[in-house]
């Protein structure tokens, strides 16, 4: 049965954690658990929703889960899923699922994800990128954008923010021939659903990157965070797309595949302007911003169509 | 079965012995004939395990903290560096209380790179709650594989254990060893039965959670305190081990002509067998000289070892380690446990056998005949390093280098 926001399940699984108000990351892993159901088994490193999720005696995972070394969520993941097989146990119903952070994956965790994804290990590996360390405080990660604020990108005389783009970690992780990879974004949280949901049904390694804002770090208010988790994707700076292994898409190298493919993109500097963390940004950053948008629609539009 | 094996294949048999159901596999020297031998019993179906090939030592560990979430039996191995990169790894194993075994074939760590045998890397990690224990032999190596699982796996002691073995002097040195059959391992040591630290999809569980400053206390004391329940478990598997395999070990520490000894050497590991002969020598001689084999660093058998250095003129402990800017970590352990037991008593430490330098019996020797004479009133240095500035080299066959 399709899950969506009528049918998906009353069951909560992530709750009573001490997530700030308005956070996209608890909203991602509370909707993920609701489709992967109680025999659902988690990991998560050091990070926001560890952080918020695992205090005793209040920890907040009604299914099982538990706490990795930061660099370790993959390695984990794998261990749980084979030490479940080994001993027969593991049943049908059951996704092993880790939830990290953008450094928490794309830095730290990268190495153990790339392991797994080798091995082709049956995991789903959930990244919820809010863009920075939010847990420690807003640091950069290399998920961070370019211009982007954070409390070691300062906005000064002789910087303005962050100075590298965005690593593309979908791509490098498709790359790997993964069975199945896709983006999200909470603004489009039925997307987010049924994108898990598809994955929850796959064999291997699977991967969901998924923006999910942070009202600390991104500089507004906590009532805003869907509608800019909303703005990111229509403005193009984000896109909602899934990427096919060779097996599932029938194509030697796989498939790539936009959801979304929206007609007119929203205003890119609307998007930044609306945050405190772009603030140093110039009409001219802001142009080099909407460039480098325009020329990678340019290239999704044409090789990720059909 | 008889077999002639290395370090390294025997402790593989005794893995196989134990059926691990999960395997995290990574290469390092001198680790790397266990992973490859490993590897052949799973491909040959006489071992029935996932064998899992991570990308680094960090992974090998956390994938076994995984699957012993689970419940399962896990094993890994590394050395040195592979060690020392996995290091945060080894907290989150004992203070998630899961019973993994890991071998470490003790080496030296960088720099210089260097891939032969010390044990400056294992004992550089002794505070991170791991059970250690060193093996003197082949034998004693794929023997310990089993005990560590049945000593790891108490629910009293709920602890990871590491096996230690000397990197070539063990690992790469063929011997000949008994190879128990399957049905004897069977019969000693019973399948895991993780009650209470391991996923339940009937009752969910939240395992290694964060705990503030209120009741962390309580989980390191538990951690120690069960750590504390060890030796009295070893002692219990001991009994067990030579019950089914004709086998006996002696505990957490081994004593040799200790009784009436006036000068003892304290040591860990494969350089016990070099005191060993040395001993038999000098007691020819009438000179009474002992050994002290510390087999488990981890509990430290604090006063296990002052019950048999009591009596003795002057103590050595000779290790293959160097904490810098203090001493031999061995040697400041010792130190440690007669003080406790108000014990005052001289002790030298011979640091000798860094990256796989050789240790000669002429060096033993010269250390027994320096402890002879700082006991007579020689001024002896408290630490020296053997091979450059010690007085056991130029008391020694050798006369120094």
């Amino acid at each position: 049965m399709a899950v969506n926001a009528r049918t998906i399940a009353d069951d909560e699984f992530f709750f009573g954690h001490k997530a700030c108000a308005g956070c996209g990351g608890s909203l991602a892993v509370r909707a993920a658990l609701k489709v992967l159901g109680p025999n659902a088994v988690a990991a998560l490193p050091a990070g926001c929703m560890s952080a918020v999720g695992f205090n005793f005696p209040q920890l907040s995972f009604a299914n099982n889960a538990m706490i990795t070394p930061f660099a370790a969520t993959a390695s984990v993941l794998t261990g749980i899923e084979v030490g479940l097989r080994a001993q027969g146990k593991k049943p049908d119903d059951c996704t092993v699922v880790g939830f990290a952070g953008d450094g928490g994956t794309a830095d730290i965790g990268i190495q153990a994800l790339s392991g797994a994804i080798d091995r082709n290990d049956d995991v789903l590996y959930i990244c919820y990128d809010n863009e920075a360390y939010m847990n420690t405080g807003i640091q950069k990660s290399s998920l961070t954008p370019f211009g982007a604020k954070t409390t070691t990108t300062p906005v000064g005389a002789n910087a303005r923010g962050c100075l590298t783009q965005k690593k593309n970690l979908f791509e490098i992780v498709a790359a790997h021939g993964i069975p199945y990879a896709a983006t999200a974004s909470v603004g489009y949280l039925n997307d987010f659903i049924r994108k898990v949901e598809r994955a929850r049904d796959i064999e291997g390694t699977r991967y969901i990157h998924v923006i999910a804002p942070c009202p600390t770090g991104w500089g507004r208010a906590e009532d805003e965070m869907v509608d800019m988790a909303k703005d990111i994707v229509d403005c193009g700076l984000w896109y909602l797309a899934e990427y096919e292994g060779e097996q599932l898409s029938g194509q030697p190298g796989g498939r790539f595949h936009l959801s979304r493919n929206p007609k007119e993109f929203g205003s890119v500097e609307a998007y930044l302007r609306s945050q405190g963390r772009f603030k140093a940004l110039t009409d001219e950053d802001i142009a080099v911003v909407e460039a480098a948008r325009d020329a990678k629609w340019e290239v999704m539009q044409r090789e990720w169509q059909g | 079965m008889k077999r002639f094996l290395s370090g390294d294949e025997a402790l593989a048999e005794g893995v196989r012995l134990a059926r691990p159901q999960v395997i995290s596999a990574y290469p390092i020297t001198p680790q790397t004939v266990v992973v490859e031998r490993l590897s052949e019993m799973v491909e040959d179906g006489s071992l029935a395990a996932e064998y899992v090939h991570v990308e680094s030592e960090h992974s090998a560990l956390s994938c076994a903290i995984g699957a012993s979430a689970t419940g399962a039996r896990t094993f890994t191995a590394t050395s040195s560096q592979g060690l020392l990169y996995m290091a945060e790894c080894l907290t989150y194993a004992s203070g998630g209380r899961f019973p993994i075994v890991m071998m470490n074939a003790n080496r030296a760590t960088a720099l210089p790179w260097n891939i032969y045998g010390d044990q400056r890397d294992s004992l550089a990690l002794l505070d991170h709650g791991w059970i250690q224990v060193y093996a003197e032999n082949n034998q004693e190596a794929l023997d310990l594989a089993l005990m560590a699982y049945a000593v790891a796996e108490d629910p009293a002691v709920r602890t990871p254990v590491m096996v230690n073995l000397d990197g070539f002097a063990l690992t790469h040195t063929y011997e000949t060893v008994d190879v128990p059959a399957p049905e004897q391992a069977d019969a000693f040591l019973p399948p895991y039965d993780g009650v209470g630290n391991r996923f339940d999809f009937d009752h969910p569980t939240n395992i290694g959670y964060s705990a503030g400053p209120e009741y962390n206390r309580y989980y390191k004391y538990w951690e120690h305190r069960d750590m504390m329940n060890a030796p009295a478990v070893i002692e219990r598997v001991e009994a067990r081990f030579a019950a089914v395999f004709g086998r006996r070990y002696s505990g957490m520490i081994e004593t040799v002509a200790c009784d009436d000894a006036d000068f003892i050497i304290v040591t860990l590991g494969s350089t016990a067998g070099l005191v060993r002969s040395v001993i038999e020598q000098l007691r020819a001689e009438g000179v009474r000289v002992g050994l002290v084999r510390i087999r488990y660093l981890r509990p430290m058998p604090s006063a296990l070892v002052v019950e048999a250095l009591r009596g003795a003129k002057a103590v050595g402990v000779l290790e293959q380690d160097i904490s810098f800017g203090a001493e031999g970590t061995v040697c400041t352990n010792v130190d440690a446990a007669l003080h406790q037991a108000g014990v005052m008593m001289p002790t030298y430490n011979f640091v000798g056998g860094l990256g796989g330098d050789d240790i000669s019996e002429a060096q033993v020797a010269g250390i027994f005949r320096v402890l002879q004479q700082a006991a007579e009133g020689a001024d002896v240095p408290r630490v020296s390093f053997l091979g450059i500035d010690s007085p056991a080299d130029v008391l020694g066959a050798e006369g120094g280098r």
